[in-house]
């Protein structure tokens, strides 16, 4: 798998991406100055908990944020040479769904309902594409088979309500390569199925890098799920990046005291002989973004704290070769 | 593991479509379905009016005046002679044709402005909904009489100014239904594959939304059947010697008429209740039906 992943070379870059929503109490900044990069045919995982803004990242690539209230207030966003944010709506258009798609969260809401899957999939084709009805409608069987839809031929008349949801998450995935992408962007796509059908669904998005030499972002909150399917990993907190790393090396060595522990929350069969009959968890919630202090954001819940992390805001450093980290610790 | 999926044999349940379960919905729904065949029968006998027609509903015989029924004229015949059967025949076409067009040309302006309001929202929504509250103020019934008057009394004139009229009803609906489904996840996704706002507004949204605009609509249809009758009675709708279900109780105006012949404005009368009540139950039934939470 790693021999595809060209380090020098990435497919997408973000640097300083920063995203605002104006609310009524004050700005609240969704991502805050985040730099990324994703080295072509790699799976990034951007992990974190609920409301750091890792969706937000994955809709600010698209260009999707809602506008009011929300705004790319800063930033780029580099994909193939070129900056996202400078490009107009209509040229935005013709990047969505065919150089970048993009997966939801919830199967069982993403497909219109009125429209049979083989319609929705001819669509997405056709926009981008100047082909015939006839010509897209046998790339949509296409597509399907790529993501081993049984009998494809019969299940393209089906309307989203006839289809389980990991069958409607593997229409959405064929959605998603249906143009052949460079880049997509899974938005937990996994959460809402259980577990035995997560596993097809990663399984299946794992193929797909392969076979096609895509890039993911794959979007979750699931440690397991980033172990198992990315090489690079991404940690989010508060909208700003903590920490960045090659999987393998961030759970053998997680450096941020929230990564530290994000991963001793993961629990492990087995645990409770070892006497620990409770899950571990981290104290207190993810801060409120309208209200962040001059410091480090995790401060106030961190193990480790020191006086200077109160007052001052950490920046990214470079523990050794391409392990970054946003702590104080290791300034 | 990759297999999986490939033994998942295809359970054989029966296909069931919102449509045909609506239609089954429908089904169940007795007065919608007499209303159904009795709107249908209304509609059969417009169209097939010079077939049906025993007489010419416009020829004139002053030795007929005010005959009552026989079997030469089933319904009897009017002040000036012309067989009153023939007359409600050739009415429901003008009955129909007000409802049926004037509820299409509202439906459609209210369906445009009420999407561009409720999709692009921002300046063009405001302009949108403060017209369908200027519209929505005036009375409308005064502003009839006005606009025929200057108009002219015709049919398509009243067509057109019911049509004028009726679209902020419609437009306020589907503005608050494409407010709904704009925050679906399938039009999120949909933005996200490219497409452009066109296809959104056309696929994605039209679609979801028509139910309530159905219903609407068959109930403007009798509306507008009665609000012509209306007209027609006071002389301000479709003139004779064309006949309409209204103007043919025009002459039911006088007294004698009133106490001595009821075979002049007791059929008409009955012709614009029964379609109006019939119009009604059918969109009682399509209420009933298309209502996705009973799904």
């Amino acid at each position: 798998m790693s021999d595809l992943v060209n380090e020098e070379k990435p497919v997408l870059s973000l640097r300083g991406l920063t995203t605002h929503f104006k609310t009524d109490l004050g700005v609240v900044k969704a991502v805050d100055g985040l730099d990324l990069d994703l080295p072509a045919g790699a799976t990034l995982g951007i992990v974190g908990e609920s409301g750091c803004g890792k969706s937000t990242v994955g809709l600010s690539i698209m260009k999707l944020i809602p506008e009011p209230p929300g705004r790319i207030a800063g930033g780029e966003i580099i994909f193939e040479g070129e900056d996202l944010t400078k490009l107009s709506n209509r040229e935005m258009r013709s990047v969505r769904g065919n150089k970048i798609s993009m997966i939801f969260q919830e199967p069982m809401t993403s497909l219109n309902p009125v429209l049979r899957i083989g319609e929705t999939l001819s669509e997405v084709i056709r926009a981008h594409q100047k082909i015939p009805r006839k010509a897209a409608w046998e790339k949509s069987i296409e597509a399907l088979d790529q993501v081993r839809i049984p009998s494809a031929r019969v299940r393209i008349n089906d309307y989203p309500h006839e289809m389980s949801g990991g069958m409607r998450q593997r229409v959405m995935i064929a959605l998603a390569i249906c143009c052949n992408p460079t880049l997509i962007i899974a938005d937990e796509p996994t959460t809402a199925l259980d577990v035995t059908i997560q596993a097809q669904i990663l399984f299946l998005l794992g193929r797909i890098k392969k076979t096609l030499g895509t890039s993911i972002i794959l979007i979750t909150h699931d440690l397991g799920v980033i172990a198992e399917n990315t090489e690079k990993v991404a940690v989010m907190y508060a909208g700003r990046l903590v920490e960045y790393a090659d999987t393998a090396t961030l759970f053998d060595n997680p450096l941020h005291p929230y990564t530290q522990g994000l991963v001793l929350t993961v629990p492990r069969l087995g645990a409770r002989k070892e006497k620990k009959s409770r899950l571990n968890v981290i104290p207190g919630l993810v801060p409120n973004l309208l209200g962040l202090g001059p410091g480090c954001h995790f401060a106030d819940r961190c193990t480790q704290v020191m006086e200077v992390c109160r007052n001052l805001k950490p920046e990214i450093c470079i523990h050794h070769e391409k392990h970054l980290v946003r702590c104080w610790r290791y300034a | 593991m990759q297999d999986v999926a490939d033994h998942t044999a295809r359970l054989e349940i029966p296909r069931q479509t919102f449509r045909s379960l609506a239609w089954r919905r429908f089904l169940r729904h007795r007065l919608a379905l007499a209303g159904t065949v009795i709107v249908a029968v209304i509609v059969l006998m417009a169209v097939f009016a010079p077939w049906l027609a025993p007489h010419d509903p416009n020829h004139v015989d002053i030795l007929l005046a005010r005959e009552g029924p026989s079997w030469g004229h089933l319904l009897g015949s009017d002040l000036v002679g012309r067989d009153v059967l023939s007359r409600l025949i050739y009415g429901s076409r003008v009955s129909l044709s007000v409802g049926l067009f004037a509820v299409t040309v509202y439906v459609l302006i209210g369906l445009i402005l009420g999407c561009v309001a409720g999709y692009f929202g921002g300046w063009v929504d405001m302009v949108v909904s403060r017209m369908v509250d200027a519209v929505l103020s005036f009375p409308v019934l005064m502003l009839i009489l006005v606009i025929v008057g200057l108009l002219g009394p015709s049919l398509f004139n009243i067509i057109l100014v019911l049509g004028f009229l009726g679209w902020p009803e419609v437009a306020r609906i589907v503005r608050g239904q494409t407010l709904a489904v704009r925050e679906e996840l399938y039009v999120l996704s949909s933005e996200a594959a490219g497409a452009p706002s066109s296809r959104i507004v056309i696929k994605d949204i039209l679609p979801n939304i028509m139910s309530p605009v159905i219903v609407n609509a068959t109930f403007g249809v009798a509306r507008a059947i009665l609000i012509e009758a209306g007209l027609s009675f006071l002389g301000m709708g479709v003139q004779p010697p064309t006949s309409s279900w209204g103007n043919m109780l025009n002459d039911a105006q006088s007294l004698s008429i009133l106490e001595t012949m009821p075979w002049m404005w007791v059929p008409p009368g009955m012709m614009i209740f029964i379609a109006t009540i019939s119009i009604n139950f059918v969109g009682d039934g399509l209420r009933d039906a298309l209502d996705p939470k009973l799904n």
